[in-house]
């Protein structure tokens, strides 16, 4: 594995913690006040200084640690987690995310803001409350991590308990300030005792050792009471504490900014010596004091110790071979002695039989990363095996007279396990909606800010999941569909008090399941559509005839049209006319469906009904002029047989066909898609009716029903192009390629909107 | 269209002959992925008549192009007796309809004779050059010629 892979590793955890940061931050935006949230929110920032650290992502370093010390503040509740509080973290938030891009793409970021960030946040820490002209001008020094934190103004204070129940001591500089000599530097008495992941998680005892050697004079106790026999031993635990005595004019800070890495992986204790011996027994920590020879802490030293082990413990290889760190070779080595002692060869081999097993059960987690190409593959396999399975079925069927065999048993639970094995390797791909949803929050907290509204986002069924290509391509219509939202839809706070309205306004994103499909909903409190308006900008823009009569919801549907932008002014944010027909083009490229509803006053909602996955579809397979047609069922309102009697005239080339007292125009398919030249009789034919986005309805003509099916999705465009009136391909039981409909293209070309039109453009384009 | 700029080297390379209606073309053999049998294609609406549509390979979504209405000549009416050519153009693959595979040619460059100046441009679009072998005169076909980026790649 070479450093950009490991690298590429990083940069995937930062995602992951960012999330996390993310979604605590609203959590406590959102008044939760649990110490557990707050300590996610300093993890999340404070393993991404770590890894940054690692790699020498100094900007990002720098940043992160102003960050982590302002959310210490919070952490020990010296800073009030309040609104304008958490404002300036959400924003820090968003300008780590930038960082993080930033370092991974070689983009750049933009300065001035995070260096305004940084001199808010660093007023934070200093207790200072937030004003919204926080941001100086003057660049504030970029604060060495690390190398100087006792200049940090916070300093830390007392943890809670935490998961280990160790309590520290709490501590203040001005209690011992007096008690300084003039001469003597002060003492500090350290603690430090691993935890058992500590040297698992990357840590190394020997190093941090050297390093706080660096600090001033120290000694070292080395507590090894706790180290087991060798049969008992986990050659990757940490068995041994240190007691440290050290003589530093640096201060407590630069002692634990030490084993700040470290910090989650061991209990530590810094504390002012009480007198000026050292090695004091410890009253909660009884031992006996085993001087250390600090010659480890040094390279040469380091590195001697494994020949020296590896001699001692020649007859037992298994356990050496298990040793990789200098600081467990020590332990190895005075494991070997007991081995030498006991003479157990076969004691080490349980060790470390037994060490392996504790690894594989710790190497055991909840979720592995695998590759999507590989998952894709899997997924297209077991398409095929859905194909196979189908034409076995069918060639057995036709050649199977008696229908009883037990073939017949085998082959319909060999459906049943295909079925079962889609289902479950469509369940790998298939993702929670939150991540998109959480690009979302930053989007519209952005756009708050550059239109100077005040918008609250609220987010409900974010777990819930789907196709993991649907999640991709659902950010880029969510993101135009929010900021139109907050631009257009939500007024300015003046508009909104005048209209008696909460000067804050909610926009609303909801997920949910439904029907096999997902449905994702945007509602705002905003204004609502100004019908008039959208009326008169239409006519403006030649989209309709001024004297078109058109209904309320075929109004708010004109704003989908191509070319069509309300907004008083141009804005950066949207208005330049390539908004929501944009969007509803990514919808409906992804099988899916938007709809409006608005009432003027109150605000408009979205909605989205999107497939659940991009690979398989339920569809009704028909005859169209000899031709086999796959229909998506989700389109499907109902199947009649028409009567003579049912089908109306109207005009020259139309008709309609009246349904429970109401007309539904008429669409020969085979007409449409030229594979007749004359209009098929109805009343020989089935009628599908379809319901096409905007909400209208329309009887598609077909010749006959052959059954439902659930099929496989093959691209079309992969070999050839893109078909109008086509939406994809699929194979049949019987190996044939049979067309998917794109029932919405059918029903648009029926409206007069020409198939070839769309062709021609398609071609141009 | 000048054909000194088009490349000819071919040193020594091996093309497969073929037969549509009473003329014989061939193809670089590198470009043929595959020899099948015709099977019933599914028609395709609003395409060109000399797509004749697309069948099953193996999964895969697969045009067949009767290749003797594309060079302008009469429609061919597939039967069971038609072959497929499975061939690789750019990134698409393509099956291609002709009524019978005939040989597998060595050539070298040399063997490729300019193409003669003719009236018709269709001819000349698509012709890479002729060859003479034993008293029959083969068209060498350049593949993406036949299938220029714009019609393969509308989208």
């Amino acid at each position: 594995m070479d450093m950009n892979e490991i690298k590429e590793i990083f940069f995937q955890e930062c995602e992951e913690q960012l999330a996390e940061l993310e979604s605590g931050l609203l959590k406590m935006n959102d008044g939760d006040r649990d110490p557990e949230t707050v300590n996610a929110v300093f993890r999340a920032v404070h393993s991404i200084k770590g890894g940054a650290g690692a790699f020498g992502l100094d900007d990002l370093v720098a940043f992160a640690h102003v960050f982590e010390t302002t959310l210490d503040c919070v952490r020990s509740n010296k800073l009030e987690p309040t609104q304008d509080v958490l404002k300036v973290m959400l924003k820090s938030a968003d300008v780590l995310a930038d960082l993080t891009n930033a370092a991974r793409d070689g983009g750049s970021v933009d300065e001035s803001r995070s260096r305004g960030l940084v001199k808010e946040l660093e007023a934070l820490a200093n207790g200072e409350l937030p004003s919204p002209s926080a941001v100086s001008e003057a660049p504030a020094p970029k604060p060495a991590p690390k190398a100087a934190p006792a200049s940090v103004a916070a300093a830390p204070a007392p943890k809670p308990t935490d998961d280990s129940g160790f309590q520290p001591i709490p501590f203040s500089f001005d209690d011992f300030g007096g008690e300084e000599k003039p001469v003597d530097l002060p003492a500090y008495e350290i603690t430090f005792k691993p935890r058992f992941e500590l040297y698992s998680k990357g840590n190394d005892a020997t190093l941090l050792l050297r390093d706080l050697s660096r600090l001033g004079e120290m000694s070292i106790y080395c507590n090894a009471d706790a180290l087991p026999g060798l049969e008992e031993l986990d050659p990757e635990g940490a068995y041994f504490f240190w007691n440290i005595t050290i003589k530093t004019d640096k201060g407590e800070d630069a002692i634990r900014s030490v084993f700040e890495f470290a910090e989650w992986d061991c209990d530590l204790t810094v504390k002012p010596a009480e007198d000026s011996k050292p090695g004091e027994t410890n009253e909660e920590l009884p031992m006996i004091p085993v001087p250390f020879d600090l010659s480890i802490l040094d390279d040469g030293g380091a590195s001697e110790v494994p020949a020296a082990a590896e001699t001692k413990a020649d007859d037992t290889a298994a356990a050496v071979a298990a040793a990789e760190t200098a600081t467990n070779v020590t332990q190895m080595a005075a494991a070997a002695a007991r081995v030498e002692k006991k003479e157990s060869a076969a004691a080490a081999a349980a060790a470390a039989s037994a060490a392996a097993q504790n690894n594989a059960a710790a190497g055991a987690g909840q979720t592995i990363r695998v590759d999507l190409d590989r998952v894709d593959r899997l997924i297209n396999l077991v398409g095929e095996l859905v194909i196979n399975q189908a034409m076995l079925s069918q060639s057995v069927i036709e050649n199977d007279t008696t229908g009883t065999s037990s073939i017949n048993m085998g082959l319909e639970e060999l459906q049943q396990l295909t079925r079962e094995i889609q289902d479950s390797v469509m369940a790998i791909r298939a993702q929670p909606v939150k991540p998109v949803f959480q690009r979302m929050s930053r989007i519209v907290r952005e756009i708050a800010d550059m239109t100077g509204k005040s918008i609250r986002l609220i987010t409900e069924g974010e777990n819930t999941e789907v196709d993991k290509t649907v999640i991709d391509k659902l950010a880029e219509p969510l993101t135009h569909m929010i900021r139109n939202a907050v631009d257009h839809g939500i007024e300015t706070p003046e508009k909104r008090a005048a209209a008696g309205k909460n000067t804050e306004g909610t926009v609303r994103l909801t997920a949910k399941h439904r029907s096999g499909r997902i449905l994702i909903e945007l509602a705002d409190d905003g204004a609502g559509i100004n019908r008039e308006k959208v009326r008169q900008k239409a006519i403006q823009n030649d989209l309709i005839p001024a004297d078109a009569n058109l209904s309320d919801e075929e109004i708010d549907n004109l704003i989908f049209l191509p070319g069509f932008s309300t907004a008083d002014k141009i804005s950066d944010i949207s208005g330049r006319g390539v908004g929501m027909d944009v969007v509803k083009r990514s919808i409906q490229a992804l099988g899916g469906r938007i709809n409006i509803t608005s009432r003027p006053g109150q605000g408009s909602v979205f909605t989205m009904s999107l497939p659940l996955t991009l690979a398989v579809l339920d569809g009704m397979v028909v005859t169209v002029a000899g031709q086999t047609l796959v229909v998506p069922l989700t389109a499907i309102v109902e199947t009649l047989q028409p009567e003579a009697a049912a089908i109306h005239s109207f005009g020259a080339n139309h008709r309609l066909i009246s349904i429970r007292n109401s007309f539904c125009p008429l669409v020969d398919v085979g007409r449409i898609l030229n594979f007749r030249a004359t209009q098929a009789n109805p009343v020989e034919g089935v009628a599908l009716l379809v319901e096409s986005e905007g909400g209208g309805q329309r009887a598609l003509m077909v010749d006959a029903i052959q059954g439902q099916r659930q099929v496989v999705i093959k691209s079309l465009e992969a070999n050839y192009t893109h078909v109008p009136g086509i939406a994809a391909a699929t194979i049949l039981g019987d190996g044939r390629v049979a067309l998917i409909l794109d029932v919405d293209a059918v029903v648009g070309a029926s409206r007069g909107q020409s198939l070839k039109a769309e062709m021609s453009l398609a071609a141009a384009g | 269209m000048s054909y000194t700029a088009k490349n000819l080297t071919l040193g020594g390379s091996e093309l497969i002959a073929f037969r549509v209606g009473d003329q014989e073309f061939c193809v670089n053999i590198m470009s043929v992925r595959e020899i099948r049998g015709w099977t019933p294609a599914t028609a395709m609406p609003h395409s060109p008549s000399h797509m004749i549509g697309v069948i099953n390979l193996r999964g895969a979504v697969l045009p067949i192009v009767d290749l003797s209405g594309r060079l302008g000549m009469k429609p061919t009416d597939p039967t069971a007796r038609h072959v497929i050519i499975v061939a690789q153009v750019r990134r698409k693959v393509v099956g291609l309809l002709v009524d019978a595979v005939s040989d597998i040619l060595t050539v070298t460059d040399d063997d490729i004779q300019p193409t003669p100046e003719v009236s018709s441009d269709l001819e000349r679009q698509f012709a890479r050059g002729i060859l003479a072998i034993d008293k029959r005169m083969i068209c060498l076909i350049e593949l993406e010629a036949l299938f220029p980026e714009t019609e393969s790649e509308a989208a």
